[in-house]
């Protein structure tokens, strides 16, 4: 019998935990400063962090053999929620994206997330890699149907991430590099066919999205007082709660999706400069975990979740710096909100037990 | 062997994986390192411009409303007209307690529920730091009141704007129709962007007809403004673009005369000019003033308009279906001339009633005792019922239908503006499907006079008087003349054909023989309307209707001044002049006015001599 550590039999990883709890740290003390200094807010955020956390070490007991058999249960039921949401969901801010089951409200779109990563790493690990054209033509299919679901909600920042947790997996289980330069080359000569269908009124909203400073009666005056409120920020920062909130008073989505703003306002180039670091930190954790899982699914699945972690980083700070259309996507653990948070603990958690359940050299 | 290929397979696959991974690894460190670069040139680069933004100031983008284009006649008499008006808007996001301030403000000037109601509905569809309108119109009282105590209300402002209005008012406003403050289904599909800081859109009429001519292109400013909202330096602008004036084919002096000829009657006249479709008078008269629609109708008032019985808000040019009556006879005319049916001199026989074979019913002339020997002329010039109840049998429906239809009526005439409505035009499989029943031949010489089941607008009467002038071309019917932009002045017209269709006929003397006989009507020594074409100095052509509204049994009498006055026939005239070479066609309705050639064919005599020869 090998000889386990305390944490392996517990199924956590330290790292991971450590990366995971300082950015929470971090995401409470940025939050009382956007928040209005609300001691309330904080306390409730801090408990769903810590309700979070419990929910990955206990998603880490399970094996990740286990999820494999479970996964595309998951993945249809997922499916038949996501159809239930746009045929009766209740409808909040201004788009059909939650269930209300009496006792608890839920976006179908978040269990997606971790089902179709989930599915599509068991699909390909099936058989061998790189995938059969077949394989990568159904996958493909799989990756689709959530993802026009959610398009159809409307929430363009989730049907983002949804495919890019699908896509990743696909890269990561060697999709050909020359299928993947046909394919983006053949994506991007039929825009302009799609363009030629679209009402004038849509044209005009895509316009808006892709350069929101043409709008700057709309969404371009976001980008427009988050850059104010980034670049007088400075190296150092003007120091944590002394950001100038009067340009943010008019951000409704201030502790929310534009945080970063707030965060690069108080806290500057450095405080930039160690949040990305912590979230490196983390990234890199992840990959090492699945270049050292014991199977491909667990190699698949990993990179598929780590990536699609990234992915949230990026896109959400992207857009606040003015380089990316706004299109709702929340900074990992720092941006106030409970539902993503638990879908990424879940998938940390997931990566945790990838880590954790190695069946025994003698099998 | 099974055990080494399951080896090799697990390495090659995990050198796949490996290699992705890692280049996926670069790749996230790559981009992590561009945002860096971007945050340095934002925060190091660009950090004192954006320090001297942020300190102790907001910067706040403004819309500039454009302003809206001016809409003439073609006689250079303006319609519609922006006049400065104050309104009161509030900027929600600087209100704390919205309903404790909206009742301050009710204390220094009077604030109603419908502004209120408005208000509170717009405040959720706007961005909370964009000023909504709570009341417009302010009178110079209330401007004082409101600028006195303006330091007590942050984020209230009295706002300098552009208020619509219509100088002629009732005499145009089916035509110029209005604008009202934009509602929540227009939102939907209006280019926001574009309409930030703009109330109001046009709803009815020219003005909804030509929206995005008259709109023009919002501008905005970059403001800054202190701690109380006051502005201290504008940083950027740019400057909105005002709409285009549009010019109407609409002559004025001609619409005012034909309201005017009208009186308190109801009903309507539309005057096209034949050559190209241009509209140059459209009236339905009661007509009603538009200017209290354009910031909102009490509903006191709108609930009188509703409740009239004269249907003021009814455009009767485009919405009024009628029975055409004998106006419809120099169709059917033309169409058994084209048919082969008849020609031009056969007589009939008119005794005063016609018989179906084979039964008893009479179908009366309204001259009892006949016309006697008749030939189309004189059935078209004195309105013989008989002649033309035996032409509709021997037509029958099917090719009656037919040949009605290439005048398009049943259809629309596809005038620029909205609100037409399509007549109707009866058929077999029309009754079939409105009634489950079948045709029945009687029906044929009721709608032979222009009774019984077709209908017709005012204004597709017009075009097809136009087409007999014209001797076939169906103009399409246009208020549109010209647009001049703003900056440039430059004119631009629509390119829109000015012909929907040709009426096709075997021979085109036909036309001509119709036209005789149509002014035959005006000047013969015994057509229905000689005594308005007596004494003209040009010649014209048209044809009398008198369309019944009540049917009247066999052997009654029918008394017009024992009749109640909403049950009295509808008198109807279309004429054109000058016959050689035609300037203007004209359909006339009368509703409840008796009989055409008393009623509607004066007025005729009246607009032709003003258009004309300028008089009257």
């Amino acid at each position: 019998m090998e000889d386990r550590s305390l944490s392996q039999r517990l199924h956590l990883d330290i790292p991971l935990i450590i990366g995971l709890v300082l950015l929470c740290a971090v995401g409470l003390v940025v939050l009382y400063s956007a928040g209005g200094q609300d001691i309330a807010l904080i306390y409730r955020q801090g408990m769903r962090m810590g309700l979070a956390l419990l929910l990955m070490c206990l998603i880490a007991q399970i094996s990740p053999a286990r999820l494999a058999r479970l996964s595309l249960w998951i993945y249809l039921l997922g499916l038949c929620l996501l159809v239930l949401v746009l045929v009766s969901g209740e409808i909040g801010k201004g788009a059909q994206r939650w269930l209300n089951l009496g006792f608890i409200r839920f976006q179908p779109s978040e269990l997606m997330k971790l089902a179709l990563p989930m599915l599509l790493a068991w699909f390909f690990a099936d058989n061998h890699l790189p995938p059969s054209p077949g394989r990568i033509f159904y996958a493909t299919i799989m990756i689709v149907i959530p993802v026009l679901l959610i398009a159809k909600q409307p929430d363009l920042g989730t049907s983002i991430l949804v495919a890019a947790a699908g896509l990743s997996i696909l890269f990561v289980a060697g999709v050909s590099w020359k299928l993947i330069i046909g394919f983006s080359v053949t994506a991007a000569l039929s825009t302009p066919v799609l363009w030629y269908f679209m009402h004038d009124y849509q044209k005009q909203r895509v316009l808006t999205l892709l350069d929101p400073e043409k709008d700057p009666l709309g969404s371009g005056y976001h980008i427009i007082q988050s850059k104010i409120a980034i670049g007088s920020g400075g190296l150092y920062g003007k120091g944590w709660l002394n950001g100038t909130q009067s340009h943010l008073e008019f951000l409704p989505e201030r502790s929310t999706d534009f945080i970063f703003a707030v965060f690069c306002e108080e806290f500057g180039l450095m405080g930039v400069l160690l949040l990305v670091c912590i979230y490196m930190f983390i990234i890199v954790r992840g990959l090492t975990i699945s270049l050292n899982a014991q199977n491909t699914f667990g190699r698949l699945l990993g990179t598929g979740l780590t990536l699609t972690f990234f992915v949230y980083v990026f896109v959400n700070m992207g857009m606040v710096i003015g380089q990316l259309p706004v299109v709702g996507v929340p900074l990992p653990l720092i941006s106030h909100g409970g539902t993503s948070m638990l879908t990424l603990m879940i998938a940390f958690g997931i990566l945790m037990a990838i880590h954790t359940h190695r069946r025994l050299l003698s099998d | 062997m099974p055990a080494e290929f399951h080896l090799k397979d697990a390495g090659y696959e995990y050198l796949v994986i490996s290699r992705r991974i890692y280049f996926a690894g670069m790749m996230m460190f790559l981009l992590g390192m561009l945002i860096v670069i971007r945050v340095f040139f934002l925060q190091v680069v660009m950090h004192d411009h954006f320090t001297t933004l942020s300190q102790h100031n907001r910067v706040k983008i403004q819309p500039i409303a454009p302003i809206r284009g001016l809409i003439f006649s073609s006689d250079g008499v303006l319609l519609a007209n922006n006049r400065p008006s104050f309104s009161l808007e509030i900027v929600p996001e600087q209100i704390k307690k919205m309903d404790q301030t909206i009742s301050d403000l009710a204390t220094l000037i009077t604030i109603e529920a419908k502004d209120i109601e408005r208000f509170k509905k717009q405040i959720k569809k706007k961005h909370r730091f964009v000023s909504v309108p709570l009341k417009f119109n302010l009178s110079d009282d209330e401007v004082a009141k409101l600028s006195v105590n303006r330091h007590r209300y942050p984020g209230v402002e009295v706002v300098a704007g552009l208020n619509r209005f219509y100088p002629l008012a009732e005499n145009l406003a089916h035509v110029s129709g209005y604008v009202g403050v934009i509602n929540e289904e227009e939102l939907v599909t209006l280019d926001t962007s574009n309409y930030k800081g703009t109330t109001h859109i046009g709803k009815l009429g020219a003005e909804q007809a030509y929206e995005s001519l008259l709109h023009g292109k919002v501008g905005h400013r970059q403001v800054e403004v202190n701690a109380t909202g006051r502005i201290i330096r504008v940083l950027d602008r740019t400057a909105p673009v005002s709409g285009s004036d549009i010019f109407l084919t609409l002559d004025v002096s001609l619409q005012n005369l034909s309201v005017d000829a009208l009186g308190d009657k109801r009903g309507s006249i539309v005057a096209l000019d034949p050559n190209d479709g241009s509209v140059l008078a459209m009236v339905s008269t009661p007509g009603y003033d538009p200017n209290p629609f354009v910031n909102g109708i009490d509903s006191k008032s709108y609930k009188k308009l509703l409740a009239s019985k004269d249907a003021p808000l009814l455009n009767r040019a485009l919405q009024g279906k009628y029975p055409a009556g004998s106006t419809i006879k120099p169709f059917l005319g033309l169409g058994a001339l084209d048919f082969g049916l008849r020609n031009i001199h056969d007589e009939t026989w008119c005794q005063g009633w016609y018989s179906l074979s084979g039964s008893t019913h009479r179908y009366r002339d309204w001259k009892k005792e006949g016309h006697g020997h008749t030939n189309m002329i004189n059935a078209i010039a004195q309105s013989c019922d008989v002649y033309f109840y035996s032409l509709a049998h021997e037509m029958g429906i099917d090719k009656l239908h037919e040949f009605l239809d290439k005048f398009g009526f049943g259809k629309k005439t596809g005038i620029d503006i909205i609100g037409e409505v399509a007549g109707l035009n009866p058929s077999r499989e029309w009754k079939r499907k409105a009634y489950g029943q079948a045709w029945f031949p009687g029906e044929t010489l009721i709608v032979g006079i222009g009774q019984g089941s077709s209908l017709i607008t005012p204004i597709h009467l017009a075009v097809a008087t136009a087409a007999i002038a014209n001797k076939g071309k169906m103009v399409r019917p246009h208020l549109f003349a010209y647009a001049r932009d703003a900056i440039s002045e430059e004119v631009s017209k629509l390119h829109e054909p000015s012909a929907i269709g040709t009426v096709e006929i075997q021979n085109i003397e036909y036309w001509q023989q119709i036209i005789d006989s149509m002014t035959e009507v005006t000047h013969g020594a015994r057509g229905t309307a000689r005594r308005v074409g007596s004494g003209a100095s040009y010649r014209m052509a048209g044809k009398t209707g008198t369309a019944q509204v009540i049917a009247i049994a066999q052997d009654e009498e029918y008394e017009v001044d024992e009749v109640a006055e909403e049950l009295r026939d509808h008198a109807l005239f279309i004429a054109f002049a000058p016959v050689e070479s035609p300037k203007i066609a004209v359909a006339i309705i009368v509703e409840n006015g008796g009989s055409g050639s008393s009623t509607a064919a004066p007025i005729a005599r009246r607009l032709f001599d003003h258009y004309l020869q300028g008089e009257g």
